[in-house]
C-alpha cells in the first residue's frame, strides 16, 4: 500500500492513487490529489467535486456520467452541461479523476 | 493511406527503472504498409498489471497470496485442466512453431515484443507443459526448450498472459487451430489458483457477487438513473418511452452491461434498446439481481466463476417470470450466453434439474433464447414494426467494428456469418452511409480493440494504445479517403476502450458509439406504441 502526507498526516491510498479510507478526505486532501493529477482546482472544479460526494453519500456509487452532466447543467448553465465540458475541467476523464480528487473509489468495469 | 505519416520503427530503448513519474503514453506511427514491425525485445515489461489484494482473491475462492509450494502446485492444476480439457492438451501438443500466427496479434503489432507473438504466448506454457507432462522434456529439457516452473517464469506468465485480450484472432490464422485464448485463460486459471490474480478482473468479480455488477452500482441508484433516462428521453422525444425495473411479469428480460447505465456513449445504446421495446409494445425490464451481462469469469478461465456469475441472470429470469431473455451490446457477454449459458444454467446442464425446466417451460419457444438485442431490432425490422427516418443519421458517415468475441465467438440469426450481417443489416436500414473497413481487418479477421479480455485497466494503458494500431489504421484509412465520422460497435469495452485511446491517434472519442445510438437516432416513436 502506498500513502500520501497532507498537512503532516499520512492517508494510504492504493497503487493507483485513490483514498483507501474514504472518510478521511477533505478539502486539502482534495487539492493535494488534484495537483497530483495536474489539475488545477476552481471554483468549477469543486462545484463537480462536491455534487460527486453527495451523490456518493446517498448512493454509494458515483453519478453515471449523465446525471453529473444533468446537474451540472441544471447548476451552471445548459452550456456546461456536457461530458465535453467535464472532459475541459478533468482531461482523464470525469469519472476516474474527478472520484480521485474528490476521494471517491475508482469506477470499475467497462468505463 | 497516402498522407499517412511513414513509420520509423520506434529507437530500442534500455528497460527503464520502475517509474515514479507517470511515462508519457504515446501513439506508436501509422504504417504506410501493414509490415511486420521491427522486434523490440524489452518494450512493454513495465508496467506491469497490478496483483490482486488478498481480499479480492478471497472472495473468490482463490488464496490470498502465494502459496507455499506453490510450483508443484500449479504444475499439478495445469495436469487437471489438461485432464479436463482436452483442447488444450492438443494446442500444447499440436504447434509445429511454422510461424503463422505470428504478425497476427494486435498487441505485437503494436508493440513489436517477440514475446506478444501468439506462438511465444503459447510457448510460456507449453515450456512448462513440456518438463513436467512430456518425456522428452523429462529426460532431456534442454533439447526440446523445456523450463522448470520457477519464480521468473511465473512473473513471465502474468505480464504476458495478461497482455493477451483472448480475441483469438490468431485462432483463425493458425493451420491447426490453436486457440491462444485459451491458453491464456488457463494460465490466468493456474495462477489464481496459487493466489496470483490480476487486480482488475477479480475485484470486479467480487463487486459482481457483492453488489450485482461489474461497476458496483447499488439497486436504489441504478433506479435513479433510470427514471433520470425517461425524464431525458421525454424531453428530447416528447414521448413517455419507459425504463423498468424489477418488473414482474414483463415479457423480455434485458440484461446489458452495467456500463450501459454508467457510461458514455454506452447510455445512448440503452436509451435505443427502451426505444425499440417501447415501438414494438413490448414489455420489457431490466433487473437488479441480474443488473450486469458480463461475466468477467470467462476471462480468468474459471468455470464455477463463470457458472455462478451466470446463474444470477437464470434466478432473475426465474423470479420475474419473464417469456424472453434478451443481451445487450456486451461483446463477451454474448460468447458466454450463445455459447455457454445452455451447459452452465440451463436444461443442458443436466436437464432434470427441475430449476432448470422450470426456466425451460417459462421461456417462450418462438423466439431464439437466449437473443441478442440485434437480432430483436433486426426482426422487428423485416416484420415491418419499426419506422426509422434515416436521415436523422445523416451528418454521419458510419463503420462497423466488429467486437471480437462476436464475431469469432458465437453467433447470431439461424445462418453461418449471422454475427456479422445482423448488426450491418440494422445498421443499414437505421443510417444512409455507410462504408467497411480494410477486409483484412473485419468480420472472422477484426481487430480486437486493444481492451479486451480484462486488460481494460488504467495501468495498462500503454498497451492499450498499441495495441490499438491496427485498427486505428484501418480507421484512418477510411477517414481519409470516405470521410466517415463514426464507428459502431456492439460491446462496452471497445466502446470504452475507443474513447479512450481515439485521441491518441488524433481522433476525436466521440467518434465511437454503439449500434443502437445509431437507432436510437433515427426511430420514429409516438405516445400511443
Amino acid at each position: 500500500m502506498s500513502s500520501i502526507e497532507v498537512n503532516g498526516k499520512s492517508y494510504e491510498t492504493d497503487e493507483e492513487g485513490y483514498l483507501v479510507n474514504l472518510t478521511e478526505w477533505n478539502e486539502d486532501v482534495g487539492k493535494y490529489l488534484a495537483q497530483t493529477e495536474s489539475v488545477e482546482m476552481t471554483d468549477q472544479h469543486w462545484e463537480v467535486i462536491n455534487f460527486l460526494r453527495d451523490y456518493y453519500n446517498e448512493f454509494q456509487i458515483a453519478p453515471a456520467v449523465r446525471v453529473l452532466t444533468k446537474a451540472i447543467g441544471k447548476k451552471l448553465g445548459a452550456e456546461k452541461g456536457t461530458s465535453q465540458y467535464l472532459y475541459e475541467l478533468f482531461p482523464y476523464g470525469p469519472a476516474k479523476q474527478a472520484c480521485k480528487i474528490a476521494g471517491l473509489p475508482k469506477p470499475t468495469g467497462c468505463v | 493511406m497516402a498522407d499517412t505519416p511513414v513509420a520509423v520503427p520506434p529507437a530500442p530503448t534500455s528497460a527503464p527503472a520502475k517509474p515514479t513519474v507517470k511515462v508519457k503514453i504515446e501513439a506508436p506511427a501509422f504504417r504506410e504498409y501493414p509490415t511486420i514491425p521491427a522486434l523490440r525485445a524489452d518494450a512493454m515489461i513495465d508496467p506491469d498489471p497490478y496483483v490482486s489484494s488478498a481480499a479480492h482473491n478471497e472472495a473468490l475462492g482463490f488464496p490470498g497470496t502465494l502459496v507455499d509450494g506453490w510450483e508443484q502446485k500449479a504444475v499439478a492444476k495445469m495436469g487437471e485442466l489438461l485432464g479436463k480439457y482436452r483442447s488444450l492438451k492438443v494446442y500444447m501438443d499440436a504447434c509445429v512453431h511454422c510461424g503463422a500466427c505470428t504478425d497476427k496479434c494486435h498487441y505485437f503489432i503494436g508493440t513489436g515484443n517477440p514475446k506478444n507473438m501468439p506462438v511465444a504466448r503459447q510457448d510460456l506454457m507449453r515450456s512448462v507443459y513440456r518438463r513436467y507432462y512430456t518425456l522428452p522434456g523429462k529426460l532431456f529439457p534442454k533439447l526440446v526448450g523445456a523450463r522448470d516452473m520457477t519464480k521468473a517464469v511465473l512473473d513471465d506468465w502474468f505480464r504476458y498472459y495478461n497482455q493477451c485480450s483472448e480475441c483469438r484472432r490468431c485462432s483463425v490464422f493458425c493451420p491447426y487451430g490453436i486457440d491462444t485464448a485459451e491458453v491464456t485463460m488457463a494460465a490466468k486459471e493456474i495462477m489464481d489458483s496459487v493466489g496470483v490474480g490480476h487486480k482488475y478482473v477479480n475485484e470486479i468479480i467480487a463487486k459482481v457477487h457483492k453488489i450485482g455488477n461489474n461497476l458496483g452500482l447499488p439497486g436504489p441508484a441504478l433506479e435513479n438513473t433510470l427514471e433520470g433516462l425517461e425524464e431525458d428521453v421525454l424531453e428530447d422525444t416528447g414521448v413517455a418511452v419507459k425504463y423498468p425495473l424489477d418488473v414482474k411479469g414483463a415479457e423480455v428480460l434485458l440484461v446489458t452491461p452495467s456500463a450501459d447505465f454508467f457510461a458514455e456513449p454506452h447510455v445512448d445504446s440503452l436509451i435505443g434498446y427502451g426505444k425499440v421495446f417501447h415501438a414494438a409494445g413490448i414489455s420489457w425490464t431490466l433487473s437488479s439481481k441480474a443488473s450486469e451481462a458480463g461475466n468477467f469469469g470467462m476471462f480468468i478461465g474459471n468455470y464455477e466463476q463463470m457458472q455462478k456469475i451466470a446463474m444470477r441472470v437464470r434466478e432473475a429470469a426465474l423470479e420475474l417470470g419473464v417469456k424472453r431473455i434478451v443481451v445487450g451490446e456486451c461483446g463477451h457477454a454474448w460468447r458466454v450466453a450463445y455459447s455457454f449459458w445452455n451447459t452452465l444454467t440451463g436444461v443442458g446442464a443436466g436437464a432434470n434439474d427441475p430449476f432448470a425446466i422450470e426456466l425451460q417451460k417459462q421461456l417462450d419457444p418462438n423466439y431464439k433464447q437466449p437473443s441478442h438485442i440485434c437480432e430483436v431490432t433486426w426482426d422487428l425490422i423485416q416484420a415491418g414494426r419499426l419506422k426509422f427516418n434515416k436521415e436523422a443519421n445523416d451528418h454521419r458517415i458510419v463503420t462497423f467494428h466488429d467486437s471480437c468475441n462476436v464475431a469469432r465467438g458465437s453467433r447470431m440469426g439461424d445462418y453461418a456469418g449471422g454475427q456479422f450481417e445482423i448488426p450491418r443489416n440494422v445498421i443499414k436500414a437505421v443510417a444512409n452511409h455507410y462504408v467497411e473497413m480494410s477486409p483484412d481487418t473485419i468480420r472472422e479477421k477484426t481487430f480486437c480493440c486493444g481492451g479486451g479480455g480484462g486488460l481494460l485497466t488504467d495501468e495498462l494503458l500503454d498497451l492499450r494504445v498499441k495495441g490499438a494500431l491496427p485498427r486505428m489504421e484501418s480507421l484512418k484509412h477510411i477517414v481519409d479517403h470516405d470521410g466517415v465520422n463514426f464507428m459502431a460497435t456492439i460491446c462496452a469495452i471497445c466502446k470504452a476502450q475507443f474513447t479512450k485511446v481515439l485521441p491518441y491517434y488524433g481522433f476525436k472519442m466521440s467518434m465511437v458509439g454503439g449500434v443502437h445510438q445509431l437507432v436510437s437516432t433515427a426511430i420514429v416513436l409516438s405516445n400511443e406504441q
